[in-house]
This record gives structure tokens, C-alpha cells and sequence, in this order.
């Protein structure tokens, strides 16, 4: 089921959740909804379920209008963060719940209604527990019950709200490839919300990128990753260096420093804001010439690269002091014999430039 | 309450044992026999000697006349009109408490916290006072009174004065049991109900009242309980009009003042064997809604 977000707006008293977002989300897909907290993604996954309703704007489902919808009508499964199960029925139960519920002539009878539970308690490898209650479960069990659940009405959507939240590290990524392999079994179209971009990267088909109730960039993972469109993008995706100054020339000054950076679209003496990666930013040696000057703080030799922590010390920051990451391979490391304290400049071989306002 | 307050009682007994068995927190002998024996003279001296009394009072003339009092029209007649009481306004009262409670829970609207303080006035005021509100709304010189007279309906100094008076006293006690519970349950499962295809109807019946049953079946006992004792507004209201418009706890006031001790201690018997039944009534829902929590914090 295709999913369409049109003009989306809606509004917590004077807080805006949701400022006028536009959505194609296309079926059979994985999507990520992918934010800070307070950014309004779960506000707009509510909205889709119709556990909320938008102050404008409309909710197409499958090329149908469902604005107005209730959400038992729109055939959407809902994940809750904390799962939400029954706490007083047995798991077999809460899976059975929304068959039971269902208006008389359209109940299947006992005997279906129990295959159709084994059959999804055994998709999530979980049939085992079926008499037990959910307190009785742990949170990885809880979240596959939960889903089992959800998906036992055979929604066309299933949303998920922040499904890997509340668990630890490990249960997470063994949960994340899981999810992963079932959405490649089922192919039911897939909304799940996160703050977690690890997640959203490893998981997803696309990534709808949101920040302070507006949509700043949709995309594959791979897209988010490398090819950020906007400076939000850049900051929140991964580990980056961020660089404030303005432009002069060829160059981007930055207090007594100067960085280059090979555009030649922009206006002179205008403010921008410069992003580099770890990987693609380079460590010199020497106190003068191009570069960003800092002192290294810490050498973190662990893994197949090493990280260099730089403090800048530039009196320009108004004693604030600016972190900077570095990625060298060993050989790196070994050529530039790099020690604690010493002053040197760094560069970066790619980098990005937006506009500060 | 009930879970949170049979929780409480076990981690307290809990910590009991522990602290006796560390010998960093325990007390010298001398303190902790000492602290019993006020404790526990305190308690047979104020509550048990009491209840005693009552039922010795009660029998002293034997059991004819034990029986006799409770079966004269009078008493039989205060019987009934205390269960009509109970019985209409317990009901009402837990529809009320029930209808405030999901309000309250589970929407958003201006003016809420004010209901929730105004569902504890009955708490606050004097029963006596509530008693006189009925009296000046509904009395002869009230606001309605001269309409009511002219209609021929008679309130005060009747069974529906009683009625009110009593729903007015009792009003807040299942409201207060649920409104915590059901605001530390959340929302969450009604909602997962509803986007499994639930009605309203069914949403309620299989997961708000399974989730709450216990708390609720606590207030209705408890507001029960203070339904048939309550003395104060009702002694306002009723005018004490004997066979018609005594409940028992008037009844055995009356019978008291007029030197009938054997009468009057039958009909608190009943009273008291009433307290008591309530009593293990509530041990037992305190003790299934501990084992429910303890179930779910058992993980």
C-alpha cells in the first residue's frame, strides 16, 4: 500500500510538530523515519495510523483519501514503543485479539483463528511461549510479540514506533536484522521511526531525514550518507568537522586560519558553515600554512583506523573550544609520528559548504 | 489503590526481615519489645476491646431479644432503607467514578485539574455540612422548596434526601482508586486495541476493565462500606421519622438515647459484622491485585 503525506501541518499549542510535510512513500517498502527527539516523527507515524489527527492536510492510503478515517478502518498494524501488550492476556491471546474483535460476520471461526496465531507466533520464532503472559517475556520477545500481534489483522501498512528503543545494544542489532529479513518475506510496506542512524542506515530502503517538524532530505541510505543536501543533514548523519567562517577568496577564513575549499559559487565575505568527515580530513604537520590549526588531544589507536581528537586553539572561538575527529590508517599514523600536545593544521580533501544564517 | 498499596505492604515486609537479620540496623531488644507493647495495647485498647463490646452488648439480654430487635418493623424497616441507599447510590457512584476517571485519564480538557480537586470535597467538608446543602437546596425555606411543595415532592425529610445525601458522601471513593491507576496505565493498550480493529464497547470490556477490576471492586467496597455507616449528612436530611426515614446507623442512635443498650448494639452488630466482611473483602483483592503486579514485575 503506497502511502501519501499531503500538506501535512498540526500543532501541540503554541509548539508546531509538523510544518506543511510532503510524502511519497512508495509500497512494499522499508522507510525509516529518521529525526532528532521533538522533531515530529512520531507525531507524523501517529498521524498516518490515525492515532492523531493533522490540524491540515491529508492522508492518502492506496490512492484513497483515509484523512478522515478511523484508525480501526485503515487497515494500518501499529508497533508501540513500550509494545503496549494486553498485560492481563496470555501471549496467544494478544496475538488473537484483533481477530477476536472483529464484527461477527467477518470472524473467522476458533479453529482458524488458532492456526492463524501458531502460524505467526512461528514466523516470530516465538511459538513456544504462547500461554505464557507478557511480563513473563523479555523486551526482544516482547517487540516480536507485539509485531506478531500487529500483523495478525494482515495490515496493508505496519508502522513502528521507535521499535528497537527501549532494548539493549545487542538484542537491537540481532532485532534490526530480523526486522530486515522479515520485510524482505513479507514485502508489506514499512514505516518505523528512529532516532538511532545506525539503524536507519543499516535497515532501511529510504530514509526520510526530518528536523523540527519539516522533512530535510529523503534518499536512499547510501544518499543520506554521502551526498547530505542540507546542513542539518550533515551535522546529524555520522561523525563530521564543522567549521564556521566566511568566505574570502579560494579560501574559508576561520579566525586567523584559512581553509580551502575549490568553490567558486560563492559570494564574498558571505558566513558558511564547512563539513568534512573524519575519513576525508587530513592531518599536517607544521604550525603554519593552510589549514585549521589545533592541538592533538588524544591518539585512539583501537580498530583498523586510528582517531586522532584535535582541539582547536584559535582565539576567534571566544574560549569556546572546537573538537575535531580525524581517520588515519596506521601508516598514516607511523609517517606522521603524531605526539600529544603538539600543535599541527588540519585540512580536508572534501569538503562541504552551506550558508549560515 | 489496591495494587500500589498491596505492593507497598510487601516491600515493607520485605524490608522487615532484612533489617532484623543486619545487625548494623537492629534494635536493641529492650526498644523493640517495648515499641510492641505500646503498639499492640494501643490497638486492643481503641480497636479490639471495641469491637468486643458491641458484640457482649449485644447478646447480654440473650438471643431472643438479640433477634427480637433486629427483626421489629423499625429496625427491619432501617435495614432496608440502608440497603436502598447503598444500592442506589454505590452504583451511581461507580459509573460516576468510572465516567470521571477515563475523563480525566484519557482526554485532554480545560478545567481538569479542577475536577480532580472537586472530587475530593466530599472528603474535605463536613458531612454534617453536605447534609445541610440538600436542607437549604431542597427544604421547605430552600431554593427549590416552595416548587417542590407545589408539585408535591417531598426530599428532604424523605428517602431521596437520604438518597443524595448519602451519593454526595460517598461520591469520590472509586473516582480516587482509579485515577492513579489508570494515569500510571497509560493510554497505550487502549490504543493498540483500537488500531486492532476494537469498538469502543469491546476496547472497554476487554482491556480498560481487566486492567482495572481490582482497583474498581476495592472502591465499591470501600464506598459501600461508608454508603451504609454514613451518619452525619444523612442525620441532617432524614427527620428521623421512625419505620420510614431511619437508616440503621440513625436507628441505633435513637434506640440509644432512649436506653434500649441491648436493641441498639444488635443493630451495631450488624454494622460492625459489616466493617468486618468489608475488611476481608479488601485483604483478599489486596492480595490478588499483589499477586497480578508482582507477576508483571516478576521479569
Amino acid at each position: 500500500m503506497s502511502i501519501e503525506v499531503k500538506n501535512i501541518s498540526k500543532s501541540f499549542g503554541s509548539f508546531k510538530a509538523l510544518d506543511n510535510v510532503n510524502l511519497n512513500l512508495p509500497s512494499g517498502e522499508l522507510i525509516a523515519l529518521l529525526g532528532p527527539s521533538g522533531c515530529g516523527k512520531t507525531t507524523l507515524l501517529r498521524i498516518i495510523a490515525g492515532l492523531e489527527f493533522a490540524d491540515e492536510g491529508s492522508i492518502i492510503l492506496s490512492g484513497e483519501d483515509a484523512s478522515e478515517k478511523h484508525v480501526r478502518d485503515r487497515h494500518v498494524g501499529f508497533v508501540f514503543q513500550h509494545y503496549a501488550l494486553f498485560r492481563h492476556l496470555s501471549v496467544f491471546e494478544n496475538v488473537a485479539f484483533g481477530l477476536r474483535v472483529k464484527p461477527k460476520p467477518q470472524r473467522p471461526p476458533e479453529k482458524e483463528i488458532r492456526e492463524r496465531v501458531h502460524r505467526l507466533l512461528n514466523l516470530v520464532q516465538l511459538d513456544w511461549v504462547a500461554d505464557r503472559r507478557p511480563s513473563q517475556l523479555s523486551g526482544g520477545q516482547r517487540q516480536r510479540i507485539a509485531l506478531a500481534r500487529a500483523l495478525a489483522v494482515e495490515p496493508q501498512v505496519l508502522l513502528l514506533d521507535e521499535p528497537f528503543g527501549a532494548l539493549d545494544a545487542k538484542v537491537r542489532k540481532e532485532l534490526r536484522r530480523w526486522l530486515r529479513r522479515l520485510h524482505d518475506e513479507l514485502h508489506i510496506s514499512s514505516v518505523f521511526v528512529t532516532h538511532d542512524q545506525e539503524e536507519a542506515l543499516e535497515v532501511a530502503d529510504s530514509i526520510v531525514l526530518m528536523n523540527k517538524g519539516r522533512i530535510e532530505q529523503i534518499g536512499s541510505p547510501h544518499q543520506i550518507y554521502n551526498e547530505p543536501a542540507t546542513s542539518f543533514a550533515y551535522s546529524f548523519i555520522g561523525n563530521v568537522n564543522e567549521f564556521r567562517g566566511r568566505v574570502e577568496g579560494g579560501y574559508v577564513r576561520i579566525g586567523n586560519d584559512l581553509l580551502p575549499h575549490g568553490r567558486s559559487d560563492l559570494s564574498e565575505g558571505s558566513s558558511v558553515i564547512a563539513y568534512a568527515r573524519p575519513h576525508d580530513t587530513e592531518i599536517v604537520k607544521g604550525e603554519t600554512g593552510e589549514g585549521v590549526s589545533a592541538k592533538v588531544n588524544r591518539i585512539l589507536a583501537s580498530g583498523a583506523v586510528t582517531r586522532v581528537e584535535l582541539i582547536a586553539n584559535g582565539d576567534a572561538r571566544e574560549g569556546k573550544k572546537d573538537y575535531f575527529e580525524v581517520e588515519v590508517t596506521p601508516d598514516d599514523l607511523a609517517a606522521l609520528s603524531l605526539s600529544t600536545g603538539e600543535s599541527v593544521r588540519i585540512r580536508s580533501r572534501r569538503l562541504s559548504l552551506f550558508g549560515d544564517n | 489503590m489496591a495494587g500500589g498499596v498491596a505492593v507497598r505492604l510487601g516491600a515493607h515486609a520485605g524490608a522487615a526481615t532484612r533489617f532484623e537479620s543486619n545487625i548494623a540496623t537492629r534494635d536493641r531488644s529492650w526498644v523493640k519489645y517495648t515499641l510492641l507493647a505500646v503498639g499492640l495495647t494501643y490497638f486492643l485498647l481503641f480497636l479490639i476491646l471495641p469491637l468486643i463490646a458491641v458484640f457482649v452488648e449485644a447478646f447480654r439480654k440473650g438471643w431472643e431479644t438479640y433477634l427480637a430487635s433486629l427483626t421489629e418493623p423499625d429496625a427491619l424497616s432501617a435495614i432496608k432503607l440502608t440497603l436502598i441507599a447503598a444500592g442506589i447510590s454505590v452504583p451511581l457512584n461507580l459509573s460516576f467514578g468510572l465516567a470521571a476517571a477515563w475523563a480525566i485519564t484519557k482526554f485532554d480538557f480545560p478545567g481538569k485539574n479542577l475536577l480532580i480537586t472537586f472530587i475530593d470535597l466530599p472528603f474535605s467538608v463536613s458531612p454534617v455540612v453536605a447534609g445541610l446543602i440538600y436542607v437549604l437546596l431542597f427544604g421547605a425555606h430552600g431554593w427549590f422548596g416552595s416548587w417542590l411543595q407545589a408539585n408535591d415532592i417531598r426530599i428532604i425529610f424523605a428517602v431521596p434526601g437520604i438518597v443524595l445525601a448519602t451519593v454526595f458522601v460517598t461520591f469520590p471513593f472509586v473516582a480516587r482508586e482509579l485515577i492513579p491507576l489508570m494515569q500510571a496505565q497509560g493510554r497505550d493498550e487502549e490504543e493498540a486495541a483500537v488500531s486492532l480493529g476494537a469498538r469502543g464497547w469491546q476496547m472497554f470490556r476487554r482491556v480498560t476493565l481487566p486492567n482495572i477490576k481490582w482497583a474498581l471492586l476495592y472502591g465499591v467496597i470501600l464506598c459501600n462500606a461508608r454508603a451504609m455507616g454514613e451518619f452525619g449528612a444523612v442525620s441532617v436530611v432524614s427527620g428521623h421519622i421512625r419505620g420510614e426515614t431511619n437508616t440503621m446507623p440513625l436507628h441505633v442512635e435513637i434506640l440509644y438515647n432512649e436506653y434500649q443498650f441491648a436493641a441498639a448494639f444488635a443493630v451495631a452488630s450488624l454494622l460492625a459484622l459489616l466493617a468486618l466482611v468489608t475488611l476481608i473483602v479488601k485483604t483478599y483483592i489486596e492480595w490478588r491485585a499483589s499477586l497480578t503486579t508482582s507477576e508483571e514485575s516478576s521479569s
